[in-house]
């Protein structure tokens, strides 16, 4: 057993092991200063919420309080290890900020009451606004970070029983290109991909993924491939210095926006030089004419110009994914929140089609997710899809979840795809829409161009409900605020992107009079009295296993099967992979095997879009392209970013994230050594650039964009020329200004711009022209930003190294083989 | 070829030249409505995008045109028609500020029903060219409208699932 520092090491002690070997056990565990394991009650088993790797944990309980967390060794996912962000985040449970009491606006100011006064102001405004201007003035938006059971119940309370299609999750920011490239290829949600591959493969890609900060665990486990015997060859398209581009075999390092480019001539090179598995395509995919006459085009020294990236570079890469023979792909937020986003993500796809690689050890897609909870938003149809994949725009579908609910198909709003969450921010922008119910999420930081949505969500005629576990900047903005409980202190069950079920009990109960989302959905429905058609009340549970034995019916013979799980099942041993039921009672661990989809006309979740308008494809034309439900391969053409460098505005800003902090930082910002870590926003350009105006490390700029400014210390990094990098980490809520800036803002999202991709129509936050200026010499200090990750200074000297010191040791137990035995 | 007291009927080669020269026209139009449409509605994030991206196809179109139009001796502008850039920002200055009104909607109905029909026409001018070529065996001009045609019914496409996404809020909660 050793100590280390985590917030120094981030991925921890390497345990090497070669190809087609089991990964082996670390536990890694961290409890309460001074305690050791004897003096935990008990240990509470769970899985990790604050990203979305889903790795299987044991929550201990000390007095009734959490005092700590440790690594489950049996859970498939982590065998063992947890990142940083789980080792200590969970201190934030128990802050003394926490809501405990509801809150409402008297007189402009949010006061303290009861949960009475709160859920009938709540239910009272609905049902007006029902009465005078009809569903659609009623609006649901969740998040990636709540329970199955709460997502599925959210969802049928919005389509099922108020109507209304305006329902999404700020899973619409981080994970619905992911979706979206899954139904293009496949028309359906549901990865292709094991988490397994990963001790299989002889080729990785990571295209826009910064595994090692995202996924740190995941990360862990490429690395131990890597110090084994055989490692696998890594390539990382990223136009940061990464770790992953650190640890790469080639990395790519494009112009931000241009991914479709280089994805068309990475194929491109695959097929000329014929690495394609003609075999595999005739029998098992449709559209491969269309693809190669679009790629002709797309030649290695066009996208060489385009990107800026070396032709040899590029026809490297796709000699080396030409040449695998096990060749794993995962996808994140350098395609999902770029230009182009589901048409660059689709091409990785393709690239798994045509090379015959899915279904088989090693030969995996993961389009990633950014949120723990994010593929339950999509499976539950808390967003913008219809519960259990069913296909809104077939009707035998939508009947069949009528059944389901017991309700008339009539009223599900069927007519046109479920709102997407940027279009009903529109819809509060231009008054159609008077009510908007946030559930754990916080867009007046999250979402791009913060004046617009301050603006949007501070407006008079609307009812906002913000149902949350701290004061955010959006509840700061509520007319009701909801205390709800977290991870911890609620039971459900959460999916991750390898489609592993894991169960979270509750260990402790929640502060004050904090109650869980389920029980608050719950009593909402009551309250607006929803019923079936059979008078009974439309929500038929109210325990969290009663809600999973509900979903289950649901997802009865859809590609997201749940029937053969409960919830004894998930105790005690590892979490399950969907579709688990009567033909795959343990789960499934790898789908598209042998070339079968789920992609037949009459059975999959999505026709698809056109991947430059948007339009979806219709029932007729989808049956016409592939009647016997094959893969699609999808090509699409380059277009141009929509906001390109002009003379005022030289830099191309990218938005993303730091290993040590989570969305808003509402728990992590709340977690002192994950907070000492990265405490306060930067600014990274490239050398080059930083030589060019004079800039030196710890400068303090002021970055603007044609929607506002962010003044942030300068951190050289090995960032693209010509870009710039702002962490979107960091809003308000410890500032003077509580909900806004009060001079200069922080928040990387004053700066984006407005506008998605019309496929997935997830917002581009890494393509916005911007302009820099020092406003402040560095006067001796660094960036506040971490040397252990992407933002690490080109110059190692020139800034003390990230460390977490005494606070920051955790324990790591190496199960040998002795011990084992 | 007819008497001299007889009308004149254009050749055959003339007629494909009239018909290059209508979807020359057409194809402008198209263009313009997009631009006039993108710009009318600024604070409609996805459609300001998205009909500049469609509208390049139609410029496109535009100049392949004129390129081809010169083997059949016509001498047609290859750079599509622009509205002045001033007029343009006017317009997107009105649509932020009308932004926070629900009533525009209407308009953008109106403005989606218009560049379908207009779309709809290109269609058409294309289908005619396309079975001209085919009936002459003028191969280039066939490539042309198997390239171009099906971008204009993806425009035609666009109006339509916009159409259909926003009319119901636009209508029943407007």
């Amino acid at each position: 057993m050793g100590r280390t520092d985590r917030i120094a090491e981030p991925w921890g002690t390497r345990t090497p092991y070669g190809p087609g070997e089991e990964w082996p056990v670390r536990v890694d565990s961290f409890l309460a200063d001074g305690l050791t394991p004897q003096d935990v009650d008990r240990w509470v088993q769970s899985a990790t919420i604050l990203h979305s790797n889903g790795d299987g944990l044991d929550i201990a309980v000390k007095d009734e309080q959490i005092v700590g967390v440790r690594g489950r060794a049996v859970d498939r996912v982590n065998h063992g290890r947890l990142g940083p962000k789980d080792l200590y985040g969970w201190q934030a449970n128990s802050s003394p900020d926490r809501l405990t009491k509801p809150l409402i606006r008297r007189n402009g100011e949010l006061v303290e009451t009861d949960w009475e006064t709160a859920m009938s102001a709540v239910a009272n405004r609905t049902k007006e606004l029902l009465a005078e201007r009809g569903p659609s003035s009623i609006a649901f938006y969740t998040t990636g970070q709540l329970f199955l059971e709460e997502y599925y119940t959210l969802g049928l309370i919005a389509h099922g029983g108020i109507g209304t299609s305006h329902v999404d999750g700020n899973t619409r920011l981080c994970t619905a290109t992911a979706a979206a490239a899954l139904k293009e290829s496949f028309a359906s949600d549901g990865q292709p991909g094991s988490y397994t591959d990963i001790d299989h493969a002889d080729v990785i890609c990571l295209y826009g993924h910064n595994m090692a900060e995202t996924q740190t665990v995941l990360w862990s486990r490429i690395l131990d491939r890597l110090s084994g015997p055989n490692p696998p060859k890594v390539i990382c398209v990223d136009p940061r210095q990464t770790p992953v581009a650190d640890s790469a075999t080639i990395h790519l390092a494009p112009r931000p926006g241009t991914n479709v480019m280089l994805m068309n001539a990475l194929l491109h090179e695959i097929l000329e030089q014929d690495w394609v598995d003609h075999d595999y395509i005739d029998a098992h995919a449709v559209g491969f004419d269309e693809l190669e006459k679009m790629l002709k085009d797309y030649s290695t020294e066009r996208a060489a110009e385009v990107c800026g990236v070396p032709a040899e570079q590029l026809r490297e890469a796709a000699r080396l994914i030409g040449t695998s023979e096990r060749l794993m792909s995962t996808v994140l937020q350098g395609f999902y929140q770029s230009h182009q986003a589901t048409a660059a993500a689709v091409q990785v796809n393709n690239i798994h089609i045509v090379r015959g690689m899915l279904g088989k050890p090693g030969c995996g897609v993961l389009q990633m997710n950014g949120q723990p909870t994010a593929q339950n938003t999509r499976e539950a149809g808390a967003d913008g899809d219809l519960a259990g994949f069913r296909n809104w725009s077939n009707d035998s579908h939508v009947k069949d979840l009528a059944k389901v609910w017991n309700i008339d198909p009539m009223d599900i709003p069927h007519y046109t795809a479920p709102t997407h969450a940027m279009q009903i921010m529109r819809y509060v922008e231009d008054g159609s829409v008077r009510f908007l119910y946030v559930s754990a999420t916080n867009p007046a930081v999250s979402m791009p161009e913060l004046a617009r949505m301050r603006s949007i969500l501070s407006q008079d005629r609307l009812f906002l409900v913000v149902q949350d576990i701290f004061l955010s900047e959006t509840a700061q903005l509520a007319d009701v605020v909801l205390p709800a409980a977290t991870w911890g202190e609620k039971t459900g069950t959460f999916t991750n992107v390898d489609r592993t079920v894991h169960l979270s009990e509750k260990a402790v109960d929640p502060p004050g009079e904090a109650r869980s989302d389920l029980d608050i959905f719950v009593d909402y429905a009551r309250r607006l009295d929803l019923r079936d058609k059979d008078g009974e009340p439309l929500v038929k549970w109210t325990t969290p296993e009663q809600a999973f034995e509900g979903w289950k019916e649901c997802s009865r013979g859809r590609p997201c099967d749940y029937t053969g799980i409960t919830y004894d099942k998930l105790r005690g041993g590892s979490g399950i992979q969907w579709p688990c039921n009567d033909e795959h009672p343990d789960g499934t661990e790898r789908i598209y095997v042998d070339g079968k989809f789920w992609s037949d006309p009459e059975y999959c979740e999505s026709y698809g879009r056109d991947l430059v308008t948007g339009a979806p494809v219709s029932p007729t034309e989808y049956k016409a392209l592939n009647p016997q439900g094959k893969a699609v391969l999808k090509a699409a053409e380059y277009l141009p970013p929509h906001e390109l460098p002009s003379e005022d505005y030289p830099f191309q800003l990218i938005t993303g994230r730091t290993l040590y902090h989570f969305h808003t930082r509402t728990k992590t910002g709340r977690a002192p050594q994950l907070q000492a870590a990265a405490p306060d926003v930067w600014v990274e350009a490239s050398a080059v650039d930083a030589a060019e105006h004079g800039w030196q490390e710890g400068d303090v700029l002021r970055v603007t964009t044609p929607r506002g400014e962010v003044t942030a210390r300068l951190r050289i990094s090995g960032i693209r020329e010509g870009s710039l990098f702002l962490p979107f980490h960091y809003g308000y809520w410890d500032t003077s200004g509580g909900d806004h800036p009060t001079d200069s803002g922080r928040a990387a999202n004053e700066l984006t711009l407005t506008d998605w991709d019309p496929a997935s129509k997830q917002p581009i936050f890494k393509t916005a022209a911007a302009a820099a200026t020092r406003v402040e010499a560095s006067q001796g200090r660094a960036a506040p930003a971490p040397t252990t990750t992407a933002s690490r200074p080109v110059d190692p000297a020139s800034v003390p190294p990230t460390t977490g010191g005494d606070a920051a040791l955790a324990e790591e137990q190496i199960q040998t083989e002795e011990v084992a035995r | 070829m007819s008497g001299s007291s007889a009308p004149r009927r254009p050749s055959r080669g003339t007629r494909i030249g009239m018909a290059i020269e209508e979807l020359h026209r057409s194809e402008n139009d198209l263009a313009g409505a997009l631009l006039n449409l993108s710009d009318q509605q600024k604070a409609n994030h996805e459609i300001f995008y998205v009909a500049r991206d469609v509208a390049r196809w139609s410029q496109e179109h535009v100049r392949r045109l004129a390129e081809i139009g010169r083997d059949h001796d016509l001498e047609l502008d290859p750079e599509p028609e622009d509205e002045t850039a001033l007029l343009s920002r006017l317009k997107q200055k009105t649509s932020e500020l009308t932004g926070r009104f629900h009533e525009p909607g209407l308009l953008l109905l109106a403005d989606l029903r218009h560049l379908h029909r207009v779309a709809a026409g290109v269609s058409l001018d294309w289908e005619v060219l396309a079975q001209t070529a085919q009936a002459m065996r003028d191969v280039e001009l066939l490539e042309l409208a198997e390239d171009c045609h099906p971008q204009t019914l993806r425009q035609m496409r666009w109006a339509n699932a916009q159409v259909k996404e926003t009319a119901a809020q636009i209508m029943v909660t407007g």
